[in-house]
């Protein structure tokens, strides 16, 4: 029973993984770059959160009606004053501007916040289970997290495929230069996919604040977890994003059963597995 | 005679320091098909990416519906109704072919051609409409590469080797289109390396060498040596 019990709670702490990796596979997908700082902007969100409650005094899940809509408009600016600028056939400038990002994000958060650990108290939420057998439980908020990344995966690909803005997002995905022709600005287009890929990471943000400790310096490791769930999964499949975050939580979760030290290495072990066997991902879609 | 719709006028264009295009003087009118014609490599794609600016030009030197155009973005320039079928087709591969046709229309919104009726254009995209777009053969690609253009309703339509690499009797399928397109109002620029081609379907003809204009004139007033002289650079002397 403790090895179903460890993969149940893989599988939701899948959800987490996937709510990080599925703004940086949707960045991936329509501009073809890599947010080196896409994992501090993560705790960017948790920070936010933190204070959203510290100055509301409101339960942490109303910290997504502030920190969504303010992740998403900190990402259009972004895109519009910074990243547009750095992208063109060199795919170095974005690197290292978003590697900048990411160096000067911890610091401020550092500056502002110390090093100290952070968690947010969710309450009730934080105890709350739900038994599914004499000895497996479920706990409400992963489960929460877990429905919220199915439904996030789920609302994106809905916009994606019934939406015209969705639909140009993919176009550019296919070819940048060709959808120039069809009347999108490509520096609008961008805008709105980071925005949109913001708003996931202001939501991934507000749930890492609620379930883990975090500090400013956490950020490079949300990253890897991002990417490995992306490469995992497939470039440019969401739902592939979500497979591949939940083979990353279950590899760690039957890493801790076996030693409580292997958590983390089993799930890289996991993504080299992958990476070995199909390069690609397990879902790819997207050619090249 | 009104404004051109389209006009030129000592265009030049480069590709870094490489100079691809010499003071191309050029003009449409409303209605008419112009055709430009040339071999390989003597700018007649480069024309047309400087005229809907994709490639960076020089403020003044092209006028569009009598607005000078030259420097704006190419998504500006389809608002105004401006629309390209480009070589080689790019459809997009993730999008079905009725996502590909509405595409089209995602910087302007046309009245005048509407799914409905590039369907009635190219009936078998109806049947096809939720087959993937690069699914296709090749001249059925080109008719939703074409209907793309269309669906924005243009004012110009720029049609870029719209017969190359198909089969002759397909190819005759997507000319036989054009009158229809005219009837709806567009004014047409077609890019052909095939001449005869070229000449059945345009009211002029510009022939475009080493990125300069070598001859321009209505099909029926020019011969085959001039032609031919203009086409690929020789004296008439040196044809054999």
């Amino acid at each position: 029973m403790d090895w179903v019990n460890a993969i149940v709670q893989g599988i939701l702490l899948g959800g987490l993984y996937a709510l990080f990796a599925a703004g940086l596979s949707l960045m991936f997908g329509v501009m073809r770059f890599v947010n080196i700082a896409h994992g501090d902007f993560i705790v960017l969100g948790a920070y936010g959160a933190m204070v959203a409650v510290a100055v509301t005094g409101l339960h942490p899940l109303w910290a997504l009606v502030v920190v969504v809509p303010g992740m998403a408009a900190l990402g259009y600016v972004g895109q519009r004053v910074m990243l547009n600028r750095t992208l063109g056939d060199d795919i170095l400038p974005p690197l290292l501007v978003t590697f900048g990002f990411s160096v000067i994000i911890q610091n401020v958060l550092l500056e502002v916040f110390s090093a100290d650990s952070q968690k947010l108290q969710a309450g009730w939420l934080e105890t709350a289970s739900i038994k599914l057998a004499p000895s497996l439980n479920i706990g409400v908020m992963p489960l929460l997290i877990f429905v919220s990344a199915v439904a996030v995966i789920g609302g994106l690909q809905a916009f994606f495929y019934k939406s015209s803005l969705g639909r140009v997002l993919r176009a550019t995905s296919d070819d940048q230069d060709t959808v120039r022709l069809m009347g999108a600005n490509n520096a609008q287009i961008f805008a709105y996919a980071t925005a949109i890929a913001s708003a996931v990471v202001g939501i991934a943000g507000v749930y890492l604040a609620m379930r883990t400790n975090f500090d400013p310096s956490v950020g490079p490791v949300r990253l890897l977890f991002a990417f490995e769930a992306v490469i995992i999964g497939g470039l440019g499949n969401l739902w592939g994003t979500l497979a591949g975050g939940i083979i990353l939580g279950v590899s760690q979760a039957i890493g801790a059963q076996i030693d409580p030290g292997m958590q983390i290495l089993a799930g890289h072990i996991a993504f080299l597995v992958v990476l070995v066997v199909k390069p690609r991902g397990l879902f790819p879609k997207m050619k090249g | 005679m009104a404004d051109p719709v389209l006009e030129t006028k000592g265009l030049e264009a480069f590709y870094g320091d490489f100079q691809a295009l010499f003071g191309i003087d050029f003009s449409i009118h409303e209605g008419e098909t112009v055709a430009i014609i040339g071999s390989n490599g003597a700018g007649k794609s480069t024309f047309l990416r400087a005229i809907t600016g994709m490639l960076a030009t020089k403020g003044q030197d092209i006028s569009f519906l009598g607005e000078a155009v030259g420097g704006k973005s190419a998504h500006s320039l389809v608002k105004r109704g401006l629309a390209m079928v480009p070589e080689g087709r790019k459809l997009f591969p993730s999008l079905t072919v009725e996502e590909n046709l509405l595409i089209g229309g995602y910087g302007r919104k046309g009245v005048e051609w509407t799914l409905d009726s590039i369907y009635d254009l190219f009936p078998i995209l109806a049947e096809r409409r939720h087959h993937g777009g690069t699914d296709l053969s090749g001249g059925q690609q080109q008719m939703v590469a074409i209907g793309r253009a269309l669906i924005s309703d243009p004012k110009l339509l720029l049609c870029d080797e719209i017969s190359l690499g198909l089969a002759p009797i397909v190819i005759k399928d997507i000319y036989d289109a054009v009158p229809k397109i005219k009837s709806h109002g567009a004014t047409v620029v077609v890019v052909e390396q095939d001449v005869n081609q070229a000449m059945a379907v345009a009211d002029r003809v510009y022939c475009l060498q080493e990125g300069r204009v070598s001859l321009t004139g209505k099909p029926g007033e020019l011969t085959r040596d001039q032609i031919s002289a203009a086409y690929f650079g020789l004296e008439k002397e040196e044809i054999v």
